[in-house]
């Protein structure tokens, strides 16, 4: 075998290697979710069966069917979980994003003492972890009646939210030239209508994927919702997949219908968003 | 004249500034307050009794509470660098792919769209030991005949935990370190292969230098972020087989919700939240070191 062909031969194996590793990974970033959709749609025996049945022999949508019909069928109420996660998810997100804007566009365009440490600040009330944060809100609100309530969440989720949207916001309007706002300025604009005609639009795109993430983040949020949510009032979507839980046995099947329910808007959306999502989060990474 | 009128930058940070002080600051000053009383939610006048720091002085005392403290850190490093690994090798593969690159990346990102509960849920249904997936398929494929105990056993259930953390954050490193290999300059790259430098010797000056703020940036995120994993436990788990898995999260919500001792449990959340702060400081640092470094060479 003569050098060329070695070369050949280990490019080949490069190639080969590169191909292999992807589709294993691909695969193992699949298969889960796969999973969960197949066992929406098995029956329950087949879920259970031992030895395990890998090829479903019958496919069907009794689980979703189960799922939507009600209380008493053996489902759970679905819809007025579905309810309030839309309205407190979309109410909260766009306070949070209005704060935001607001936010974001303070630190991209003014120059003021204390900016830095103002922004850690920020991002330091969002590292507090969920569940800690739980326990005073959780007296706070009880003492304030608003345990149960919309209210009581999104303005927990509100707050969640701010700092991220406030640190994507600032860096969509930082990639906006300066220039061009101070131009509308000196042909007229006042500031105001500088920065709704000319900075608004430019980074409208990266403030609708912000928002996206904000809705994201109250979607799926668990850790305050599971103590401050008590009744069909206000739970959302993530305590509801508990219901499916009783002391030792699990439905399965109605839990990954529920599961599916759950992550189709979140799916739908992030597609829409992940171009922005990125380049918000990194903007001035590399400039400084 | 007009009146005082306020900068127009400190106008605009004020209701970021209300919301968090409303919702987090206050809320928290109280929870230290009541760090300091031997409060109980079953007994509301306790909050009034002042104890001094006898629930810090418990809390240091206790082996249960520092067992689970050290499991989080634990968790939290090994989660947090196997991701950062692993997202780089994720991110090479994806960007040396030459054909469906965009379909890969969007599969990339599939799981930052699943909620931690759902995580959580999904791999304790995967790692059941009766009806789950990774069991019925050893035992398909004949590697093992028992049914592996994977959230019975304390070790085991720990490396599942762990497990669905990797699956479920990986992709924020993969998408943001992918993120910096495309915007990446590629002629130091081609000059660097021109100097005869090997591809790993290329990829070491030359490629990770420029990709480093981005995967802090990650890590940044990340660490802001990294107590989502109390649901993970709290679903798979909660904290069982006998407290072989607690973390701090899952003992604070046990303390404070079952046994409603909540002082005790505000005392421990001070501790969670300063772990917190350290974790997000530390990257943050590293964040401005990457990006001055890249600033003098760039």
């Amino acid at each position: 075998m003569n050098e060329n062909q070695a070369n050949d031969l280990k490019k080949m194996l490069l190639k080969f290697g590169h191909l292999l590793g992807l589709f294993i990974a691909m695969t193992i970033i699949c298969l889960p979710g796969f999973w969960i959709v197949l066992s929406s749609l098995r029956p329950t025996v087949e879920i259970m069966a031992k030895p395990p049945v890998w090829i479903p022999q019958s496919l069907s949508f009794d689980a979703y069917i189960a799922m939507f019909s009600g209380v008493g069928q053996g489902g759970i109420p679905v819809l007025d979980y579905f309810r309030n996660s839309i309205i407190i998810s979309v109410t909260s997100t766009v306070i949070a994003l209005a704060i935001g804007m607001a936010g974001g566009y303070a630190f991209a365009r003014y120059q003021f003492r204390g900016k830095t440490a103002i922004f850690l600040g920020f991002m330091l009330t969002r590292t507090v972890p969920g569940i800690a944060l739980s326990l005073p809100l959780f007296f706070v609100f009880a003492r304030l009646g608003i345990i149960d309530t919309h209210f009581g969440l999104i303005i927990a989720y509100v707050a969640l939210n701010v700092p991220f949207t406030v640190w994507l916001i600032d860096g969509f309007f930082r990639q906006v030239p300066r220039d061009l706002a101070e131009a509308a300025q000196i042909d007229g604009c006042t500031r105001w209508q500088a920065f709704w005609q000319v900075e608004f639009p430019l980074a409208r795109s990266g403030i609708a994927s912000a928002g996206i993430f904000a809705f994201l983040i109250s979607w799926n949020e668990f850790a305050l919702a599971s103590q401050l949510t008590r009744s069909t009032n206000s739970k959302t979507l993530p305590v509801g997949l508990l219901d499916y839980t009783s002391e030792f046995t699990i439905d399965w099947r109605g839990m990954c219908a529920l599961a599916v329910v759950m992550i189709i808007p979140a799916l739908t959306l992030t597609f829409i968003v992940q171009k922005h999502l990125v380049s918000g989060l990194t903007s001035g990474a590399v400039k400084g | 004249m007009r009146g005082w009128k306020p900068a127009p930058h400190i106008l605009l940070l004020m209701p970021a500034f209300i919301v968090l002080a409303a919702v987090v600051v206050v809320p928290l000053l109280l929870s230290l307050y009541s760090s300091f009383t031997p409060f109980r939610l079953t007994r509301p006048d306790t909050i009034y009794t002042f104890i001094g720091f006898r629930n810090y002085q418990r809390l240091f005392a206790d082996r249960e509470f520092w067992v689970a403290f050290g499991r989080t850190v634990l968790l939290l490093t090994v989660a947090l660098n196997l991701e950062m690994v692993l997202g780089l090798f994720l991110a090479l593969l994806v960007e040396k792919a030459t054909r469906g690159q965009r379909l890969l990346r969007t599969i990339m990102m599939f799981p930052m769209m699943f909620s931690p509960i759902l995580v959580g849920f999904q791999f304790k249904f995967m790692f059941n030991d009766n009806i789950g997936l990774v069991n019925n398929a050893l035992q398909s494929l004949g590697l093992t005949d028992q049914a592996i105990p994977w959230l019975i056993d304390g070790k085991l259930a720990f490396t599942s935990i762990l497990i669905a953390e990797i699956w479920s954050s990986t992709s924020v490193f993969a998408i943001f370190i992918l993120a910096g290999l495309m915007a990446m300059p590629k002629e130091p790259l081609e000059a660097a292969k021109v100097d005869g430098c090997t591809p790993l010797q290329s990829f070491r000056y030359v490629t990770w230098p420029f990709i480093m703020p981005f995967a802090f940036i990650a890590m940044t995120i990340r660490s802001l972020d990294i107590a989502r994993a109390y649901d993970i436990v709290k679903i798979m788990t909660d904290g069982g087989p006998a407290k072989r898995t607690e973390i701090l999260w899952t003992l604070i919500s046990r303390t404070a919700y079952s046994d409603a001792r909540m002082g005790l449990a505000n005392a421990m959340a001070y501790v969670a939240i300063l772990l917190s702060i350290l974790f997000t400081v530390m990257f943050f640092r590293q964040l401005a070191k990457a990006r001055q470094q890249i600033g003098a060479e760039w």
